[in-house]
Formats: structure tokens, sequence, C-alpha cells
């Protein structure tokens, strides 16, 4: 080994508290891409190949009712590759020893093998036998939900009659990664499944025979998709179509591609955040260790070793501090990225659940830290090469202060000579000094940053659940019935309010712009579904005048007073145009509403009502779904507590995890800034302790001037520190922002408090450390250096 | 050859010295700038130096010794004038041929050793001999200077004399053909000061180095074969010792 080789690693030794406090700021940024690349990489890399080998339709249909001829004329659309037509309906599910019902939707499968498009992936059991009625596949996500496995039995009220299913396989389908019901803010795979049953006696049951109610499509390559859906809705309206969609609008894809563009904005936004204040942090040091061997330098210059040679030799340092960063980084997220792929597995159901840190993800790691180490000691090193060694050998001028503002301000007399001092220290180094605040701040940032999606989730589920879904309960009815049904549902067993609503696919049309979703006639005096403005507060309800989700509004660029049209996709399927009265806000996006009686003329129909919301006494549940269970004209029912039972117990580990990683995180930062920035004032300012120790001052005085800067610094990096956390808060909801999908930048108070309090803990911790240091100061040997 | 230039010593090897001057110096200048004013530390010096020669600068500070030495060693150039090493101009190198000059050519001994503190006397010297082109071994260079049992020490574990005789190890063992020292014994006590003044002197013997030592004691100056004395950036006058008093001698 070269002697300068040498050197290399017994100056690492000599500072490797500093070094591996830089290597690990480095280390959680490139944890964090690692993770978020790798997961990212392996989702897409699956969901792209799971989508193409089990043929996910490009377009889906729901229609009234159509013969299964309409297959073959859909088939002539040019464009159109495949067509499947299917049978899909609801039903209520009864599954032994559980006393809520679910919701099960019952997709029908050809009477002889598997769908052609949709193609099911068989996990376990056998596909469900022609000549049997009863047998059905059940949906990954809702079989483990119950325990399910084949040969387990379930009830389900098909069409008003009772029947007894028999899981015989297990499977995924490509429409159901993401098993969520349309029109719900989050999955709840206890109370809604997806079973898959022969055609003939699903098709039987709901009067279908020969007939059916959904259709999928699959396009030629480069065949033009709204030309394709807009002549599919063409044949199918006659027969009830509710307007086709494309993936973009089918849940589980939409969800999929949503969560994939999120983590995408995420994989680059924190590394690149913790791999500038690495880059700050390195610079720092190795700026400082430059100018302490200026002598050093020069004495190698003296000697003869080139430019190259001796920048060489630094950049080898901070590259060594930077690869060991990288390497624990690589290793570090390729376990998180483990725990996070694991997570996904409980969300999205792939055939291939494998994930795996690609080489391509760990090399562009290494490269994009070594980059960031480079540049952060470009600067460094090019004073490192153009010193004149004649020049180094002296040592560096101290630096001319005058004072400035901080000697002539008034205010600065009155102080002792140790805040002086103090205060004279952070003027004389502005820059540092600000740089240092600037990398505290970045802890609280960061800490902020991996918290307020907690608060978002909060909020969102307030906004949701609290002020708009007031209600227990929403049960759907088979048919649109007659208001007074709504007697019926205030007599079932605690219930103690009900409120009826009327429910329409609609598609609303501004311009060249259109969107499919659903429209709800509210009682103007609801109380159980209370639309929120953008501000939170429940909405008056307009006499007349549909109000719209702000996201959909954008979405059709229109403004409260303009006016939309609104097509009716079912019964006599009336358009006409629409006021918009006002906007409101919503998570999913896609609210719409109007009153219930502007619906029922609209439809030119009675007083007639889908389904109701219920609030209910927690007390009498059981009886109340004992109750549902047996009627018949129920389709559905959807229970807003279990919702967020089963949200919170999705959220609340993935949540919990996450806020602990980021606090681990913020605090690395928070202790390298701090303790880079007090170990290099403590070599700077050696010589000046020294002799203050000297002249009497006692060790608790000396530390105070050294850490009093530090206090200085975090105190005024905490206001900045908690902007900077709003902005990127601010960004990352940006980011996170779909075309549906809208939202609201949260931070609770309590968010910015545990942030402070964090960092300010990791900054009294590495004081402390520094203080150790300084209590250990040789005062003869400092003040025998000769600089 | 110069009419003043000396007689060679008999202990020296003669041939070379008759040749050509080692470093020819015309009409020197250096000026630096420091602000709005101007410091000229070199104000035209005509200088040549013989190899094997034992050379002392003399002067007080600010009379230009260090820089007029930096200039020699290639650590510096003048603002004008001419340094001609053997057949080479100097003043017309460029930084990567002044380094290759210093690298093969030039020993620095520095008033304050400048060793790198996280390397033991050995790497200390080693750092110089991983370069050079033919070097004697960092064992052998620091046995020349007396510290051959003192090899892994690391500089704060030595006296220093101690230091000082490590630097002149490094700055001796890539055999170089110019021996620059400024102010070696500045920060040693007497008695260390003379041992760091005798290895120098029985090395420009043994390996017959052109020694130029840079001092404010006058009473170094009675080692050399000739003295320089410096002032205001001026040749103030030089001296021909006839004899040269051995480092053992001096007292002050």
């Amino acid at each position: 080994m070269t002697a300068l080789r040498q050197k290399l690693l017994r100056d690492l030794r000599v500072l490797w508290t500093q070094a591996v406090a830089i290597s690990l700021v480095i280390a959680c940024g490139v944890a964090t891409f690692v993770m978020s690349v790798s997961v990212l990489q392996s989702l897409e890399r699956r969901a792209a190949q799971y989508y193409e080998d089990a043929r996910l339709p490009h377009v889906f249909a729901h229609l009234k009712r159509a013969p299964v001829s309409i297959a073959r004329r859909v088939a002539e659309v040019p464009g159109v590759a495949a067509v499947e037509t299917r049978v899909v309906a609801e039903v209520t599910l009864d599954l032994p020893g559980v006393i809520e019902p679910a919701v099960g939707r019952l997709v029908s499968i050809p009477d002889r093998g598997g769908p052609s498009l949709s193609r099911l992936h068989l996990r376990q059991g056998r596909w469900p036998d022609p000549g049997r009625r009863s047998e059905v596949l059940a949906n990954e996500a809702f079989a483990e939900a119950h325990g399910l496995v084949p040969g387990d039995r379930l009830r389900a009220v098909m069409n008003g009659r009772r029947e007894q299913l028999i899981v015989v396989g297990i499977a995924l389908s490509p429409e159901y990664v993401y098993q969520i019901r349309g029109g719900d803010v989050v999955p709840d795979d206890r109370r809604f499944g997806v079973l898959w049953m022969r055609d003939r006696p699903l098709a039987a049951a709901f009067d279908l025979a020969n007939a059916c109610n959904d259709v999928v499509v699959a396009v030629t390559p480069g065949a033009s998709l709204p030309a394709v859906r807009a002549q599919i809705d063409v044949l199918l309206a006659p027969y009830g179509g509710r307007g086709a969609y494309g993936r973009e609008d089918q849940v589980s894809y939409r969800t999929v591609a949503n969560e994939l563009s999120q983590l995408r904005a995420m994989a680059l936004l924190v590394p690149v955040i913790f791999l500038l204040v690495a880059a700050f942090i390195l610079n720092l040091v190795l700026n400082r260790m430059i100018a302490t061997q200026r002598e050093q330098i020069a004495t190698l210059k003296a000697f003869g070793y080139r430019r190259r040679e001796i920048a060489a030799h630094y950049l080898q340092f901070a590259l060594l501090i930077v690869l060991a960063g990288a390497a624990l980084g690589t290793a570090v997220g390729a376990w998180l990225g483990t725990g996070l792929a694991d997570l996904y597995v409980r969300f999205f159901r792939f055939p291939d659940q494998h994930y795996s840190v690609g080489l391509g993800v760990a090399a562009s790691a290494l490269g994009i830290s070594l980059l960031a180490g480079v540049l952060s000691v470009a600067m460094a090193i090019r004073r490192v090469v153009r010193l004149a060694p004649a020049e180094a050998m002296r040592p560096e001028a101290p630096r001319p202060f005058r004072g400035g503002f901080l000697h002539s301000h008034g205010s600065v007399g009155r102080l002792s000579p140790l805040a002086r001092l103090t205060l004279r220290q952070i003027a004389r180094h502005p820059v540092r000094a600000v740089l240092s605040t600037l990398g505290i701040a970045l802890g609280i940032a960061v800490m902020v940053l991996g918290s307020f999606s907690a608060d978002l989730v909060d909020r969102i589920m307030e906004d949701h659940f609290e002020a708009t879904q007031r209600f227990d309960f929403s049960i759907g009815f088979i048919e649109p019935s007659d208001v007074g049904t709504l007697q019926a549902v205030a007599r079932l067993p605690g219930v103690l309010r009900a409120e009826g609503f009327r429910s329409v696919a609609v598609r609303l049309r501004r311009g060249s712009h259109a969107r499919l979703t659903s429209l709800l006639g509210l009682e103007a005096d609801s109380g159980l579904l209370r639309p929120i403005d953008v501000k939170g507060d429940p909405i008056p309800f307009p006499t007349s005048g549909l109000l719209l989700s702000e996201k959909l509004a954008q979405l059709l660029e229109v403004n409260p007073g303009q006016t939309v049209e609104v097509e009716v996709l079912e019964g006599a399927r009336p358009v006409r145009a629409l006021r918009v009265a006002g906007t409101v806000r919503d998570f999913a996006g896609q609210a719409a509403y109007l009153t219930r009686g502007e619906l029922n003329d609209f439809l030119r129909e009675g007083a007639v009502i889908s389904g109701a919301f219920a609030l209910t006494d927690p007390l009498r549940e059981a009886a109340l779904y004992a109750k549902i269970k047996e009627t018949p004209r129920i389709g559905g029912i959807t229970s807003t507590r279990s919702l967020i039972q089963s949200f919170k117990r999705l959220m609340s580990e993935n949540m919990l995890r996450m806020r602990l990683f980021n606090m681990i995180f913020a605090s690395i930062i928070a202790f390298g800034v701090v303790y880079n920035a007090a170990r290099i004032t403590l070599s700077e300012r050696a010589w000046e302790l020294a002799t203050l120790r000297v002249i009497g001052l006692s060790r608790r005085e000396v530390s105070a001037t050294l850490l009093g800067e530090i206090a200085a610094l975090t105190v005024l990096a905490i206001p900045v520190g908690a902007l900077l956390g709003n902005l990127l808060a601010r960004l990352t909801v940006r980011a996170l922002e779909t075309e549906t999908q809208h939202f609201p930048l949260v931070i609770d108070p309590s968010t910015y408090a545990t942030a402070i309090l964090t960092v300010v803990a990791a900054t009294v911790i590495s004081s402390l450390v520094v203080r150790r240091r300084i209590d250990r100061l040789d005062l003869v040997a400092v003040l025998k250096s000769h600089d | 050859m110069p009419p003043d230039a000396p007689p060679p010593p008999e202990d020296r090897a003669a041939s070379t010295a008759q040749a050509a001057p080692v470093f020819v110096a015309r009409g020197v200048t250096r000026t630096f700038r420091s602000g709005a004013t101007e410091v000229h530390a070199l104000r035209g010096i005509d200088l040549e130096l013989y190899a094997g020669e034992f050379v002392v600068l003399l002067g007080p500070s600010g009379s230009g010794k260090s820089t007029l030495l930096n200039i020699l060693g290639g650590l510096d150039v003048p603002t004008s004038g001419s340094v001609r090493f053997r057949d080479h101009d100097l003043t017309s190198w460029d930084d990567a041929a002044l380094t290759h000059y210093r690298r093969e050519h030039v020993g620095f001994v520095f008033q304050f050793y400048n060793l790198m503190p996280t390397l033991t006397a050995r790497e200390n010297v080693a750092v110089v001999t991983d370069i050079a082109r033919d070097p004697m071994s960092p064992e052998e260079a620091l046995r020349r200077v007396g510290l051959g049992d003192h090899l892994d020490r690391f500089p704060a574990e030595l006296s220093g004399g101690e230091q000082q005789r490590v630097a002149i190890a490094r700055s001796i063992a890539k055999r170089p053909d110019v021996l620059l020292c400024d102010e070696p014994t500045g920060a040693l006590d007497v008695k260390t000061g003379i041992t760091v003044l005798e290895v120098i002197e029985r090395l420009n013997r043994e390996l017959g180095t052109t020694t130029v030592i840079i001092t404010h004691n006058a009473v170094i100056a009675a080692m050399a074969d000739r003295v320089i004395t410096l002032s205001d950036g001026r040749i103030a006058s030089l001296q021909c010792n006839p004899a040269r008093a051995s480092a053992a001698s001096l007292v002050w």
C-alpha cells in the first residue's frame, strides 16, 4: 500500500465519526431510492406482464340486458380483437360464522374452459364443474379474509332466492388485482368479494339465459380506443348500455396505476433530499479537512505530487464515504423493499409475487450517490488543486472581521462577552451558518414530509366518513323502489334514522370532455350524506342544480353557474343540460349530487329511491345483519364502521412503520448536520476555546460558546424546517395527484411538533457528544500548535 | 565561471563543480499583491549555484529569502527575470513541468517539518519514495539521519529534532540534485539544531547534494561554502568561506 493510501485510511480513522454520520445520511437516501425504485420496477413489471398474459380487456361496458349475439356485432367494430359477454351481478352473501353480510360480485365464466379475456389464474382447487350449478371460484383476497378453502360453503341471496354456493377453487383475475367495490374509498376484503360462476347457472338465476349484462373487449394494437368505445356505446345503447369505459376508469387498473405513479414520485423526491443533505455535509467536512491539511497538501506538492494525484487522494476520501453509504443503503433499501413489497402483496394480487432488487437499481443508486459525492467535493478539490504550494506553506491568514451589524448594533452591546463571541462566530461564517441551519431544517422537513401522510389519511377519513358519509350503513335495493320503502328500512332492527337516495349511472359531458360517474339524488335536508365545500364545511343543498366534485369540475372545465350535459345511462336514458350550482370536496373526485326530487323529475319517474342510508344502534347490529341477510330485496349493504375498521387495520401498521423509519431518517440527517458542523467549529476554534479555558473560564462556559452557536442555529432552523416541510409536503401532494384524485395539504400541528422535537433531540445528543470532546480538549497541545 | 565563484572544496566531486552552474538566476523579481498594496519581495536577484555547494542564505525576516528559495525549488515563479536549472529555463515551465522538476530533482526541508501527522516516520518518507524514480529505501534514508530505530513512530511520538530529521530523510530519500532547507533549525533548541545541521552537513558531503539553507542565525553561516545575505529583496553581500566550519563546532 502506498503511503498516500495509508494516509487516506488514517485520515478516515481520525474522522470516522463524521464519516459514519455522512455515510448514514447517504445510506438513508440510497435506501429510500432502492426501496421505492425496486418495488416500483417489480410492481410495474408484474402488472404489465400479468395484464398481457391474462389479457386484461381494454374496454368494459355494463348494460341492462342484451342477447349474447351482441358479441358478434361488437366483434365487427373496427379495432376490436376479442369480445366476451358476461353476466355480472351483486348478491348479499351469508358466510358461516360471520354475522355481518358481505357483498358478493358474481361474474360468469364460459360454461366450458376459462374466459378468453380476463383469464383467471387458479391458485387452489379446480374449475367449477359445468354441470353443477352451485360451484364458484373465490377471489383470493376475499378467500383469505375469510379463511375460505375449496370445499367451503356460503349462502347467497341471488335475485331474491337463497342459494347455497360451494367454493371449489381460489383464483386471481387481472380485473381484480385490487379488490374494491366501485365507489368505495377503501378496500374491505371481508365485506366485498368477487366470485366466478359458470355462465348457465348464473344467467339462469338472474333471468339472463342466452343474454348478458356485461361486455368486455380487447382491441388490436394501434386501434383508437375512443372510437371503439363510441361505437360500442352506440351498439349497446338500445340494451341499456351504461357507457363503455377504458382501463383508466377500471377501478383496479386505475388504483394500481395511481399507486405506481405515486411511488414513482416518491422514488425521486425523498432520495434527492437525502443526497443533497449528504452532499452538503460532505462538502463541509472535506472543505474543513482540506483547510486543516493545507500544509500537508503544500508539502505533497513541494515533493512533486501531481495535481491529479492529490485531487484523487481527496476524492477517494469522499468516495469511500459515499461507497460505504451506498452499500449500506442498498442493503437497507432491499430489506425495506421486501417489507414494502409484502405490504403491496396484501393490496395487489398478482400471480407472481416475486420481489427482487435489480442490478440496474443497485448500479444506478451507486452511480447517483457517487455523482452526488463527486459534485459535493468538486469545489473543495478544485481549491486543493489550485492551492499555490508556496502560499499554502504559510498558515491561512485570519479572515478579516469587522464586526459589522453585530458590532455596532446597540442591543448586542448588552450581551455577555460569551454571547457576543457566539454571535460573532456565526456572523464570521455566514455561509456555513446558513447551510447548517438549512441542514437542520431539512431534518425537520424530512420528518414532516414522512409523517404528514398520516394526517392526510386522517383528514380524508374525516372528510369522507365524519363530515360527508355520516351514515352507518348504505343499503342498496335490487330495483329502485317507491319512497314508501323507506318506512320498511326505518323499521329494520336498530335503525335510528333512514334517508332514501336515488342513484343512477350518467355520463357528464362538456365540450370535448366526458366522464362516467354515478349521479346521486339526495334529500335536500340530507343529514346522513352531507357534501362539504372545499374548506370542509357542510354545503347547503341548492334547490336546483348539480353539486360536482371540484376535481370532476376541473376535468370537465366547468365553473359554477355554467351547465354540463347529463346523459342518463339507464331506463329511458334522458339527456339534459344541468346547471352546476357549486363544487364539493371529495377524495375520489367522482361525486355528483342533485336533489332527489330533481333527479326523479329528470328521470321522469315518481318519488323513487335506489337505496337508503341508515344511522343505527351499534348494539343491535347483529339483529340488523340477520334481518338483512333474509331480506331478498336488498341487493347489498355497506357498513361504514367496518370500512373504517378494515382501513385502519391496514393502515395503522404501515403508517407506524413508515413513521418510525422517517423518524430514524430525520434524526440521522439532523445528527449528521449538527455533529459535523459542531466538530468543524470545534476544530476551527480549538485554539480560541483552549485560550478561554487557560484564562480561567470553566468547561461549562467554554462549551456554552460552542453549543450556544448550535442552539442558535437550531432555533433558527425550526421555522425554516417547518416551512420547508410544508413546501415539500405541498410538492408531494402535487406529485401524488392523479387525474381523479385530489389531495388536500393537511399537516397537523402535532406532526410539526414531533418533527421539531425529534430533530431537537438529535441536536442535543450530537451536542453532548461534541461537548465531551470539548471537555477533553488538551489545552497545552492546542496552544502549542502553531496556527 | 564568474570570478567570485569559490574554489571547489577538496572533499567535493570536483568534476561537476567545474562545469556549468546548477542554477543561474538573472534579474529575478517577485511582487505580491495584497489588496491595493504591492509587496516587492525580490527586487532583482542575480545568482549562480554550483553542484555540491553548501550555501547559506542569510537575512532578516521579510528580506526575500523564502521567496527566493521557493522560486529555486519550483514552488513559485518570478514576476520577471529568469532562472535556469542546468539547461532548462524554470520560468518557461507550466505547473506540470514544475511538478515534475520538484518530483525528480528537489528536496525540501521546512521550519515546521510538515510531516503528515497520521503517518509513521517510515510512511512519511515513503510518501516521497513512492513517486521517486530511483529512491533509497525509507529505512535507509532514516538510518542516514540516525533514526533507524524509530521507523514506526508517529510524528507526535518524536521530539522536534527527530521530526526534523524525518523531514530531512524524506527530502534526501529520492537522492535530489538540490536540497532546499527553510529555517530547518528555526523551531529547535541549540543542541537539537546542531544535530540537525550535522545531518545536513554529512548528507551534503556523502551525497554531494547542492544544499541551500535559509536562516536568520548568522552563526550557521560558518558552515557554508558561500554565504549570501539578502536585504530588502536584493543581495546585500556574497561571501566565500575559505574553510567550512563543522556543525558541531557552532555555538549560538
